[in-house]
């Protein structure tokens, strides 16, 4: 990736297009990914939403967004971005349209729909070899409802609907590898604290066509219970503790971009956010942090056995 | 113009492909399946410019359907029964976003028991869901209604999605001569869509389907959705009279057989009229005064239509290939507020139920019909509505229970 533009963080925009006075939430990981990324895109894009809290940006008249929009379903916003993908080539092939006319087509879900209800409809996106970008912002719950667990979110969380001393049950799901094992174009992983990364791979991830995902962890105030000013450094733990990997996939490759070095130990993130605090309070869930820990070093272990070396 | 002997999924793709489609998003399902077959097969001989696409579902499908024509393309798509349920949801959501695609389901009865075979249990769950509903009773009918079913859907004051229906077996794969018009002729009834201000285009942002906070928008859109609709009553007619200036085929909301005179009359969509229209005439043979009245709209519902057909008539029968469970026949009920409180309404709306799951309405269960509605009107009594069905259907399923109870004997036995 030695073509970046971006090397430092004043080569990142200085233009900022995404519109405020949105209705989300104070310090919403989800809205901080999507003005990054829509400073990094520009207007020229129409964005296919499927049923998020970020379906609420745009709620009539009003919008954020200087470009295009269009809000389908919770299933199927991969299908929504195929027909207009398809109309706008259909336009063009039959000189209906110029190239000037075109746009980018970008999804935007959240993880209920990319982990869950939009899986088939994402998977038979990349079977058809669909050129869109997917951007994923994973709050690791069903934010927009109140936060209910979902398919990512991870082991032992506390949400609206797992309030026991073991918190969530399940694991989070491997979203990363499902796309990969389709072979698309690109899959990456981000987060909003680390923009220059995230600048990057937008960056990668546009020079490209075909099926590409942007999976965007987004710290949630309101669901992970923290403070709103919180959410760059829980992001940036996120990272150090090797909790949330920042790679991507390219050309059957998974490189990791960003590894922790040294790796903090998983308590400073859990700490951190009170839909753990189950594990430290009244006393400390010793058990449960040590098998937190030890998964997370076994995928280390695994990315050092499989000897990637850092992009430079 | 030739004449040529077509399936009535043959007469479908013919429309479509005579409507010079751009796009078709596709999942197949029986007794569908044959239409994107054809399509696909002239799109493979570039005997049709259009881009084919098979998604991983009918719910996808209508997405990308809908999708597409934000951009301002033509769109066709095709469905049946358990699809066309499993796409309800991008159903209301296309009609709101007001797009004019146009989409064939042939009809088919819906799941438990599943089945194969016709009936509009299908087409009727989606009597809500803001596309306009034509519906066909032949094969020719179903070519040229695919042809006014797009002028009709991309009218400025409509612009709605168009559903055509059509019944499986009976007319999916039942083959009739068709007289199939020349793209010239065609081409002068069917201009090119042209997509107004409703489209996506670099520079020229656009928000589609964005959320309301509050009733009184959320009411808004929908009622403009409603008196949309309202209007596409005025305009298939004048769509009617236009295509038949051009082509010689008149249709209209309603089709009336031998009803201006007659004192009782058959109610019915479908094909299955055309047995009715049989049984008409056998009935008329025997001096009974009988007609048929088969709307072709019911979304729009041709209210007004149906009071001027069915006034001062002494009884009315509408035969209903649906069951609303626990309610009945749904177009009964639907005439019924059409009828309500006008001076010269029918004393006698029967209802009876049948034609599901493929199960034919014989002759003489019109004439029984016709004989048990003859009786309310004498006796002034509605009467109590009717499932058709015959003793020998009955022997018939329990000969199939008793079969069915053996095995489980059996199986059980050694348990």
């Amino acid at each position: 990736m030695s073509e970046t533009h971006y090397h430092h963080l004043r080569d990142l925009p200085s233009r900022h297009i995404l519109g405020t006075g949105t209705p989300m939430c104070a310090g919403c990981g989800g809205l901080a990914t999507l003005h990054q990324v829509y400073d990094l895109m520009g207007e020229k894009c129409v964005i296919v939403n499927g049923a998020s809290c970020l379906t609420l940006l745009s709620v009539y008249p009003y919008t954020p967004f200087r470009g295009s929009w269009l809000y389908t379903a919770m299933a199927c916003a991969p299908a929504g971005a195929q027909g207009v993908r398809d109309g706008l080539d259909i336009l063009k092939k039959k000189g209906r349209i110029s190239e000037a006319e075109d746009l980018e087509v970008v999804v935007l879900t959240g993880d209920g729909s990319a982990y869950g209800m939009g899986l088939s409809a994402t998977s038979g996106a990349m079977d058809r070899n669909l050129d869109f970008l997917y951007l994923c912002y994973d709050n690791e719950g069903y934010g927009n409802t109140g936060q209910q667990f979902s398919p990512a979110t991870p082991h032992a969380a506390h949400t609206a609907t797992s309030k026991g001393p073991k918190g969530y049950p399940g694991y989070k799901k491997d979203l990363f590898g499902i796309w990969a094992a389709h072979q698309p174009s690109y899959v990456a992983t981000v987060v909003a604290a680390e923009p220059l990364d995230l600048a990057r791979k937008i960056e990668r991830a546009r020079s490209l066509t075909g099926p590409r995902l942007i999976l965007a962890l987004a710290p949630c105030p309101t669901g992970w219970d923290y403070e709103p000013s919180a959410t760059v450094e829980i992001g940036k733990l996120a990272v150090q503790t090797g909790i949330w990997p920042l790679k991507e996939y390219v050309d059957g490759r998974v490189v990791h971009t960003k590894i922790p070095h040294p790796r903090l130990k998983v308590e400073e993130y859990l700490k951190a956010q009170g839909r753990f605090r189950h594990l430290f309070a009244p006393r400390e869930n010793r058990e449960m942090i040590a098998e937190i820990q030890a998964g997370v070093d076994r995928y280390w272990q695994q990315v050092e056995q499989e000897q990637e070396q850092p992009r430079s | 113009m030739t004449r040529k002997l077509l399936t009535g999924n043959g007469a479908a793709a013919w429309g479509a492909r005579l409507a010079r489609i751009d796009y078709l998003p596709a999942f197949p399902i029986t007794p569908q399946t044959e239409i994107i077959e054809t399509l696909s097969n002239w799109i493979e001989g570039r005997e049709l410019e259009c881009r084919m696409v098979t998604m991983e579902s009918e719910h996808s499908m209508l997405t990308a359907a809908g999708a597409a024509a934000v951009t301002g393309v033509r769109v066709f798509t095709a469905t049946s029964s358990q699809g066309l349920l499993y796409a309800t949801e991008m159903l209301y959501t296309v009609a709101g976003w007001r797009v004019p695609l146009v989409m064939v389901n042939v009809s088919r009865g819906l799941s438990s028991p599943i089945t194969l075979e016709p009936d509009h249990n299908d087409v009727l769950a989606m009597r809500d869901c803001g596309f306009l509903q034509l519906h066909c009773a032949t094969c020719q009918e179903v070519l040229d209604n695919l042809l006014i079913a797009y002028r009709l859907a991309e009218h400025p004051t409509v612009r709605l999605p168009v559903l055509v229906n059509l019944d499986g077996f009976y007319l999916s794969f039942t083959r009739e001569p068709v007289l199939i018009p020349t793209q010239a002729e065609v081409d002068r009834f069917l201009p090119p869509f042209n997509p107004g201000s409703i489209r996506f285009r670099g520079g020229e942002p656009l928000s589609e389907g964005v959320a309301v906070l509050e009733g009184a928008a959320y009411s808004y859109f929908r009622y403009e959705a409603h008196l949309a609709s309202l209007q596409g009553i005025r305009v298939y007619e004048e769509l009617g009279q236009e295509f038949a200036g051009l082509f010689g085929r008149s249709y209209t909301a309603l089709e009336c057989y031998k009803s201006e005179d007659a004192e009782i009359v058959f109610v019915m969509i479908g094909s299955f009229a055309t047995k009715a229209k049989e049984a008409v005439d056998r009935l008329r043979e025997a001096g009974k005064k009988v007609g048929l009245v088969r709307p072709r709209l019911v979304r729009p519902f041709p209210a007004a239509a149906l009071r001027g057909a069915l006034a001062g008539k002494k009884g009315v029968a509408v035969i209903d290939q649906n069951l609303s469970p626990g309610k009945g026949g749904i177009l009964h009920g639907e005439l019924a507020s059409a009828l309500y409180g006008m001076a010269e309404a029918p004393p006698v709306l029967a209802s009876f139920v049948g034609g599901l799951g493929g199960r034919d309405i014989s002759s003489e269960e019109f004439f029984e019909i016709h004989k048990a509605v003859q009786r309310a009107v004498s006796e002034g009594v509605n009467p109590s509505p009717r499932l058709l069905y015959t003793e020998e259907e009955l022997r018939g399923v329990r000969t199939m229970q008793s079969v069915a109870r053996a095995a489980d004997t059996k199986q059980g036995g050694g348990a």
